[in-house]
């Protein structure tokens, strides 16, 4: 489990370096992750984790933080 | 606590309300030296009413007649109530308006206003309808008369109207908010330059001679409404010799004048009675009279009112004649200081 | 009816005064009333076409609503007996039924807004082809009436049907409620395109009176009718005198029909925005902000996440991530990225989605091919910035200084609203091949005189109207940088009263003398209005 949340950092940091993923909580609120971003991501989530994140998913809450992100992934592999 | 905020809200509603007064009078046109046309209308309200004749029009009549020449020669006490493109309903709203205050033995209406059977023009319709005082007629006579693009709330607060005039302010319109000089004798304007009259162009051919039928409903309640008060209405013609008369509108008017058994005098058509002649008498070139062709026709109508209608002469009645006296004498100074501005020599009389 | 009419002036103002009259119960009733009475001053016959997209959309959010709620009924009923698998077939099966509902009313709406709005258009490019291809057959071209503010309803409307599809909001039950928000008076004439997530709640909530809250909402009002009558119809006479002569206009002119377009389409547009949530606040209604300040942006991106906000984030979530992250797409990035290699592969996603979202958004702006061209030259501009970055990030690594520099910001704001004016060139001509011309010209023809010999007072402007035009800027620009710190407004309501009067008296007169309305002035139409 732990190299997932690794994982998704590392799609994260790859995007923005400068950015520390990891404690940052406003991604979406304080318009680091646009919106170019956040379509990267899902694709880069949809090729490693081969889950696919729908347009309704799109939400501030779900990606505001990585943990947030990652717990959404989960959820989605579990086939809520 | 709550009478203070009471009294901070009337303050400001007041504040404002004196100061949007006054903006608004500052920044309507005041028509003194300029445009006088459109101070017109209002100075009537300033009169003693108490005139044998009055006249209503358009520029046919308060360039053509003057009231000065009937009191001076005939003791007729008349008021020329005329305005620039005057339409026919602005004419029957302004009797309306008039026989509020007044009624006279006779009115005299100028045909020529036939002509337009649809409102004509914003700037015309300011100076007829701006002056009069707030009455039902004024309401009627402006929603009948505006264009398309105006709106009568602009006539309720002129300030949406001239808003913009502020740059354009003159001194005489911070003179103008208080008091206003008077720009006619009685409704007449005076011109005393003369421009003889030379190749007055043909009426252009019109499709349709028929006079409109709302021009001719309006007529009909000037007419209807001159029985019903018991004032004689005496339609005229002046002679002026543009906007071109045509014989077809003639025709009609005469017929009309017939059936409904109005007199109808056609000043073209008199010119040799009148003696009227346009290498002296007019000031530009056949549209309006001078004062000396104004005063040979207002000379041959008060003989017909005199003789024709039997008006009496009021001359011997005192208060009358007293206000008369000024009048003549400010027509006569009026006169005097425009021979010397277009420095003509006075002709002998 | 005009926002700056005296009918919507009157109009609004007996709606407010009965507002607060009538039960609060009825509050949210009148306002609807209102609304329809409104659209009926408008144009009756557009009431029909507002009616059926309200109708329409009603039964198919409540349909979707309760074949959601049946499945998830079933699902929790049967908790127990059903696996998994079975569970996920369920769900699915109940999805698939929502989206067949969805795609149905999509399709009817979206395709009464084609048929009045790109039926000439598209029947027009028709016969050109045919022309082209020198066939003789000529179709005729369809002249529909367009509905006051169709777009803005449509996708107001089409919003709260995804919405409800996706589950973000409940459907709206009663017809009536749904009507009120389709069809909310203010948002007819230019938008902002709301959310029923936003809008709905204040819509139908009960206002009491309260004497700050619309003593706001008047000032929001009247400053909205400042920037309109004052700056935005005084320049329009000089922005028309010279993109209607393009022949006699070009060089150095352009460049001035460039700026005072983004000028007059900045006030114009944010002026309507504002007297459009200034009567919502009047009413206790909160709409949506729809610009911040975006003339100070330091990019084209930025620029379009602070101008018509309500816009590009409809176009964001209803278009441009739903095509994104299409499954289609996904695959189709994971197959290029396998044989067109990493860089191709992962780009393919964010492009081929912006492309069809500025061309929608052109599209959308209007039926015509400039607006095409100008929307697909701001996906062009954000497609070539968005590469440039890693340059853009090895200057800021050289010049560390230069990002918090006043100049270098002041540079890319230049920067970017000069942009933005020549895109807008599409705007202004109407007309692709003569705006690439008048671009041209710009490099040709050296006439930079004109803005010292006096020519700037042949465009309809007398220097009294500059100097109006200019003290009016300055206010604008004075109230925007001050609003940088937080609502102005709050602040003036800190003053002494006599001060405060005074101040919103003083803008009252300005846009009652200073104003560009009446007799002798055109009665322009708000640009915005019948996209």
């Amino acid at each position: 489990m732990e190299t997932e949340m690794e994982e998704l950092l590392e799609i994260l940091e790859d995007l923005h370096p400068e950015v520390d993923f990891e404690t940052c909580e406003r991604l979406i609120d304080d318009k680091i992750l646009d919106s170019f971003d956040i379509v990267s991501v899902i694709a880069e989530i949809n090729e490693r984790f081969d889950v696919a994140i729908t347009a309704e998913k799109i939400t501030p809450e779900n990606f505001n933080s990585a943990k947030a992100l990652y717990a959404l992934i989960r959820k989605l592999e579990d086939g809520e | 606590m709550k009478k203070r905020k009471r009294l901070k809200i009337a303050g400001t509603v007041l504040a404002v309300a004196v100061s949007l007064i006054l903006l608004q009078e500052l920044l309507m046109p005041k028509y003194i030296y300029d445009i006088t046309e459109g101070a017109m209308i209002r100075e009537y309200y300033g009169e003693a009413k108490d005139h044998d004749v009055v006249f209503i029009g358009d520029c046919e009549v308060y360039e053509n007649f003057s009231p000065a020449v009937l009191w001076q020669e005939y003791g007729i006490n008349s008021y020329i109530r005329g305005s620039a493109q005057q339409l026919i309903w602005q004419s029957y709203y302004l009797l309306e308006d008039t026989l509020r205050y007044e009624t006279p033995k006779v009115v005299v209406f100028n045909v020529l206003a036939l002509q337009y059977d649809r409102p004509q023009s914003e700037a015309y319709n300011r100076m007829t309808l701006e002056g009069m005082r707030w009455s039902a007629s004024k309401v009627k006579s402006i929603l009948a008369s505006m264009t398309e693009e105006e709106s009568f709330l602009d006539y309720v607060f002129p300030l949406l109207r001239y808003h913009s005039r502020w740059s354009e302010l003159k001194a005489e319109d911070f003179r103008g908010m208080f008091r206003r000089e008077r720009v006619t004798h009685n409704g007449y304007y005076m011109r005393v330059d003369v421009r003889p009259a030379e190749n007055v162009p043909e009426g252009r051919i019109l499709a349709d001679y028929r006079f409109g039928d709302n021009a001719w409903a309006y007529l009909d309640r000037i007419a209807d409404l001159c029985q019903e008060k018991g004032i004689l209405l005496v339609l005229v013609k002046a002679p002026s010799l543009y906007p071109y008369w045509y014989p077809q509108w003639e025709e009609q008017v005469e017929a009309y004048a017939l059936e409904r058994g109005l007199p109808y005098l056609n000043f073209l058509e008199l010119t040799e009675e009148t003696g009227l002649d346009f290498s002296q008498d007019t000031y530009d070139a056949g549209l309006h009279l001078n004062l000396s062709g104004a005063e040979k026709i207002t000379r041959y109508l008060g003989a017909y009112l005199r003789e024709d209608i039997g008006l009496a002469d009021r001359r011997g009645e005192k208060a009358l004649a007293d206000l008369w006296r000024d009048k003549l004498a400010a027509y006569e100074q009026d006169r005097d200081a425009q021979y010397e501005k277009y420095g003509m020599t006075p002709p002998d009389r | 009816m005009l926002f700056t009419s005296y009918g919507f002036i009157g109009f609004t103002a007996i709606l407010i005064l009965l507002y607060y009259l009538v039960p609060k119960k009825c509050q949210w009733m009148l306002l609807l009333a209102a609304s329809y009475l409104f659209y009926f001053f408008a144009g009756p016959e557009y009431l029909l076409y507002i009616s059926a997209t309200t109708v329409t959309v009603w039964l198919a959010a409540c349909a979707i609503q309760r074949r959601g709620d049946r499945t998830a009924a079933y699902v929790r009923e049967n908790k127990e007996t059903l696996t998994r698998e079975e569970k996920k077939v369920w769900k699915e099966k109940g999805k698939r039924a929502q989206r067949r509902l969805l795609v149905l009313c999509l399709l009817l709406n979206l395709g009464i807004l084609a048929v009045v709005k790109y039926a000439a258009f598209a029947v027009a490019n028709v016969n050109a082809l045919f022309g082209a291809a020198g066939l003789e057959r000529r179709f005729s071209i369809p002249d529909f009436v367009l509905p006051l503010g169709i777009s803005f309803y449509t996708f107001q409307a089409l919003g709260y049907l995804i919405d409800v599809y996706r589950g973000t909001v409940p459907a709206e039950k009663n017809l009536f409620r749904l009507g009120l928000f389709v069809s909310f008076f203010p948002q007819l004439v230019q938008g902002p395109i709301s959310r029923f997530g936003d809008l709905g709640k204040s819509l139908y909530e009960e206002h009491p009176f309260r004497a700050e809250t619309v003593a706001f909402g008047l000032q929001r009002i009247l400053w909205g009718y400042f920037k309109k009558l004052v700056i935005a119809d005084r320049i329009l006479t000089a922005v028309n005198a010279v993109i209607r002569a393009p022949e006699t206009h070009g060089g150095a002119w352009v460049l001035v029909g460039m700026l005072f377009y983004a000028l007059e389409l900045y006030a114009d547009f944010t002026g309507g925005i504002d007297i459009t949530i200034g009567i919502g606040q009047t009413l206790g209604i909160t709409v949506k902000e729809n610009f911040i300040r975006p003339y100070f942006s330091k990019s084209i991106k930025e620029y379009w996440r602070r101008w018509h906000i309500s816009m590009g984030t409809w176009f964001t979530d209803y278009i441009f991530y739903p095509i994104s992250v299409s499954k289609p797409m996904l695959k189709l990035s994971r197959w290029s990225r396998a044989h067109l290699g990493e860089v191709v592969g992962k780009r393919i996603p964010v492009y081929l989605s912006s492309f069809a979202v500025w061309a929608a958004t052109g599209v959308w702006h209007g039926a015509s091919w400039n607006f095409i061209v100008w929307g697909l030259g701001n996906w062009v501009v954000i497609m070539v910035s968005q590469e440039l970055e890693p340059l853009y990030g090895m200057f800021h690594r050289r010049f560390p200084k230069a990002e918090g520099n006043f100049w270098f910001r002041a540079f890319q704001v230049v920067r970017t609203v000069l942009l933005m004016s020549c895109l807008r060139m599409f705007d202004c001509y109407r007309d692709v091949p003569l705006t690439f011309r008048m671009f041209g010209t710009l490099f040709t023809e050296f006439n930079w005189k004109i803005f010292w010999d006096g020519s700037l007072l042949k465009l309809g402007l007398s220097a009294v109207d500059y100097g109006v035009l200019l003290a009016g800027l300055a206010a604008l620009f004075a109230v925007s940088m001050a609003q940088r710190k937080g609502s102005v407004r709050k602040r003036i309501a800190a003053w002494p009263y006599p001060a405060r009067a005074a101040l919103w008296y003083g803008l009252f007169l300005a846009v009652l003398l200073a104003g560009a309305y009446g007799i002798g002035y055109d009665a322009s139409q708000f640009i915005y209005n019948q996209f």
